[in-house]
């Protein structure tokens, strides 16, 4: 993720925001009980299949090393669409396209382990 | 004045302890249970009598898909972790007796019926290992081995078969495995077949007769009779679902629970908001049910006249009841945010229900539907009675 701070005030404010305490970085971020609803389905419900620690179970693991590279729209593609063909199912329709963006930057980053 | 009460207080505490930490009284195992709590490590231990945790013992690891055997004296529970952690639990003094670390990623085991042998399906190394279930040790390990590059297949679906046997499916081969552990020595492996694509789960009916496998990439099941002198797979309830589109399902069903109620078998479909039935003789259709959702459980009550079911993400809030003779929904209730297992006592007068999203497990009458008792504990998952040890497959 390139990182673009200018000032030490917003350094801190993503900083805290990655650590789920405040947010939202961006103006399309979810916010408030929606945030912490999401937050509670990506390690809950992802991990079922990802293990809650996202190590992997019957989905593959989701840690930061495993997705080094990935770009947050490819992640964000495959959450809203699934992987056809596997268990893998498509989340379009319960998330938006902003929050899978949001989930990939925070699977990418480790806010949620 | 001060210093006596103290002094009372501190004795107090220090009896309570003692008693807390293991209860002194004589007292049975059998209606006692384990209560996974998924997100913190912890697995309580409760009684089906007082309707309370006895207590909470924590250090197991990821619990997440958590599941748990018990021994033959129904004294210990093993606990198989998503980490590939084994514990052996003491329900008795409620501690952990013992612990390992056998694999790196794990979807549950089972115990031989002879209870010497507990048994781990692994997704990472893909295969089986059987440990001593008194000092856990490893007995033997079983790579799931397949293709011509020697490949590793995640395994799914490991349940105990009569005669220290266990059968098992590879989830990335498609195929059905029997490990046959009755003479000493190495076990032997019979490869039973070809499944289908994608089969995630399997279950085993009471008599130990019949092994079925669900799929995931297919519409449709694989079925092995294990009376059968050479047991073969054969497809059942093919193309199932080919009339309706399928839908995403964000929570892989369990075969766990299977139903039996004097001549059909229950079972969730995959990707419809169905129950198939399931012929307990022909193996043909015999019926379906339309339900809420995407099913999870279908579990039937130990008379096997109902059946209770819980649903997928995210309508995972409603609780169905079916009757089994007319196929029809009788009963539909929401406990509350993510219902995820439900488990009878052992002659089915109640239910317990895990509500993990409000931090409760509930207790239910399993025929006037009305409540009975709640627990408070954090995130629930699995539920699973000591009696489990009496019944093949569980
Ligand atoms: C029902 C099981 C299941 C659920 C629930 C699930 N996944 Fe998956 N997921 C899978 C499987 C299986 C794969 C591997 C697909 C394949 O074989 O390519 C996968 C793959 C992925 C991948 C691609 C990983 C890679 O390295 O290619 C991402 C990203 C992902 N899932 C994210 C999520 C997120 C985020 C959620 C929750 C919103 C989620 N998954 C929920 C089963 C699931």
């Amino acid at each position: 993720m390139p990182c673009r701070m200018t000032s030490l005030h917003q350094l801190l404010a993503s900083v805290l925001m990655m650590a789920g305490l405040v947010g939202p970085a961006a103006a399309e971020d979810p916010n408030g009980a929606r945030r912490k609803a999401l937050h509670n389905m990506v390690v809950q419900d992802c991990g079922s299949c990802h293990g809650l620690t996202f190590k992997g179970g019957l989905g593959s693991p989701l840690l930061p090393d495993d997705l080094e590279g990935v770009d947050d729209s490819t992640i964000a593609t495959i959450v809203l669409d699934g992987v056809p063909g596997t268990p893998m199912p498509p989340w379009r329709g319960l998330v938006s396209e902003s929050e899978a963006l949001w989930i990939a930057r925070g699977l990418k980053a480790g806010v949620f382990q | 004045m001060n210093l006596l009460r103290g002094l009372t207080v501190l004795i107090a505490t220090a009896v309570w302890c003692l008693t807390a930490a293991a209860d002194t009284a004589l007292r049975g195992t059998g209606d006692l249970g384990v209560i996974i709590e998924r997100a913190d490590g912890s697995a309580c231990i409760i009684s089906t009598t007082e309707r309370a945790i006895l207590s909470c013992v924590d250090g197991l690891g990821d619990l997440s898909h958590a599941s748990a055997v018990f021994s033959p004296d129904q004294r210990y529970a093993y606990i198989f972790g998503r980490d590939g952690g084994l514990t052996k639990l003491d329900l008795l003094e409620r501690k952990i007796a013992k612990r390992v670390i056998q694999g790196g990623n794990s979807i549950g085991g089972a115990i031989s019926d002879d209870g010497t042998l507990v048994a781990v399906s692994n997704y990472k190394p893909g295969g089986v290992k059987v440990f001593d279930a008194t000092t856990l040790e490893q007995i033997a390990d079983i790579p799931a081995t397949y293709g011509s590059e020697g490949k590793l297949s995640k395994t799914v679906g490991l349940v105990d078969a009569p005669g220290r046997r266990f059968v098992f499916t590879l989830y990335d081969a498609g195929e059905i495995w029997m490990a046959d552990f009755s003479k000493p020595g190495a076990p032997a492996i019979t490869k039973l077949g070809t499944a289908g694509k994608l089969p995630y789960d399997a279950l085993i009916t009471g008599d130990g007769r019949h092994y079925i496998a669900g799929l995931f990439g297919e519409d449709g099941l694989a079925h092995v009779d294990l009376w059968a002198e050479e047991p073969v797979i054969e497809r059942i309830l093919d193309g199932y679902g080919k009339d309706d589109p399928a839908m995403p399902v964000y929570k892989m069903p369990h075969l766990e629970g299977w139903a039996l109620a004097g001549d059909k078998f229950i079972l969730p479909a995959v990707g419809h908001p169905e129950l198939l039935a399931l012929d307990a003789v022909t193996f043909k259709e015999a019926g379906r049910v339309k339900v809420h959702s995407q099913p999870v459980f279908a579990i039937a009550r130990p008379d096997g006249r109902q059946v209770w079911v819980n649903f997928a993400h995210p309508k995972n809030d409603t609780v169905q009841v079916v009757d089994v003779p007319s196929l029809k929904v009788v009963h539909e209730f929401k406990p509350g945010p993510a219902v995820l297992h439900m488990e009878f006592t052992p002659r089915g007068h109640e239910v317990w229900v895990s509500v993990r999203d409000a931090d409760r497990v509930d207790i239910y009458d399993a025929r006037s539907f009305e409540k009975r008792g709640e627990l408070s504990l954090r995130k629930p998952s699995g539920i699973f009675f000591a009696a489990r040890a009496t019944r093949t497959g569980l």
